[in-house]
């Protein structure tokens, strides 16, 4: 697997720039609203569509991921989803799913 | 030692929230780990990137990307994009930050719902140092453990464990979606996606997904 460490700097880099930007240049500059809104969703927006294209892959994963969603649904502890997923996919293919 | 001091002012009941969190992160930060290692990765790969990325969204983001046969623009600009969230976050505490500016690795979604929950800004620096040094120490610590954990499992596929990624990320967005205003443009964003997976290489179709931002419901 490949990560090379200077893509790791570079997304080091760009996230210590926008942690940075807020304690430097408070007095000159304002953030509006709208824009603070629309970056959360962004970032929700970017999640659930890595969720997506993770998920499909034969059927054993799609089935625990299918799992974690109805347990985060009904707002089953963290652990519970994660570990609930693993065990969904795993027993699906022990029974021979791929 | 300021943080001492710091810890001293603070209430038992937000001790007590902060601990929590630690928790709930370090659960978070050990998937990661493992998550990372099993999928293929370095061990050095997960713990370097957590001590200098420091925001969990974006770390899942970048190696998922990656594990999905992405290349690493795809995996940085989806990760910068994640933490574009941050710019504001930044504003908000900063304040808090200003005398001590190594103290702007420490802002993430937890430290800042932490600080904003003070009543006075002396309040506000207590909750944002405190809670951003545990959080730190906690993830950090967590990675490692995960990374070295992941390193022992053999047949990850047998465990089910390519699933844990997506459910790590659903578990975490989950409770936004109950604001319809959220669901509306994370839905589109997701379907967007998911079409565009079937003909676009890995990595692009996610940040495609940032089309669905367009179906925002109007503002009243």
């Amino acid at each position: 697997m490949d990560m090379p460490i200077v893509a790791i700097a570079v997304l080091a880099a760009g996230t210590l720039a926008f942690r940075l930007a807020g304690p430097l240049f408070r007095d000159r500059v304002r953030i509006p609203p709208r824009l603070e809104d629309l970056l959360s969703l962004a970032a929700l927006v970017l999640l659930f569509a890595l969720v997506v294209t993770s998920s499909f892959a034969g059927w054993a994963r799609p089935g625990g991921v299918l799992v974690a969603g109805v347990l985060a649904i009904r707002k089953a502890p963290f652990p519970v989803i994660v570990i609930a997923a693993a065990a969904t996919t795993a027993t699906l293919r022990l029974i021979g799913l791929p | 030692m300021f943080i001492l001091m710091a810890m001293r002012s603070i209430s038992r009941t937000a001790l007590r929230d902060i601990a929590l969190v630690c928790v709930a992160d370090a659960i978070v930060g050990a998937s990661f780990g493992a998550i990372a290692v099993s999928g293929g990765f370095d061990p050095w790969v997960p713990v370097v990137m957590s001590l200098i990325v420091f925001a969990g969204g974006a770390q899942f983001a970048a190696i998922g990307i990656v594990m999905g046969g992405g290349g690493a623009v795809a995996a940085v600009a989806t990760g910068l994009v994640l933490n574009a969230r941050l710019l504001p976050f930044g504003f908000a505490v900063a304040d808090t930050v200003k005398g001590r500016l190594y103290g702007a690795q420490l802002i993430t979604d937890e430290t800042v719902a932490f600080a904003l929950k003070g009543r006075d800004a002396r309040e506000r620096h207590d909750y944002f140092w405190v809670s951003g040094l545990a959080l730190f120490a906690a993830w950090n610590v967590s990675v490692v453990v995960g990374a070295l954990a992941g390193t022992f499992i053999g047949d990850t596929d047998a465990l089910g464990l390519d699933a844990m990624f997506p459910a790590v990320l659903l578990a975490l967005i989950m409770p936004a979606l109950s604001d319809r205003g959220v669901r509306m443009p994370v839905l589109a964003g997701g379907a967007i996606a998911l079409a565009a997976s079937t003909v676009l290489p890995a990595g692009v179709p996610v940040l495609l997904s940032l089309l669905g931002l367009l179906a925002r419901p109007k503002e009243a």
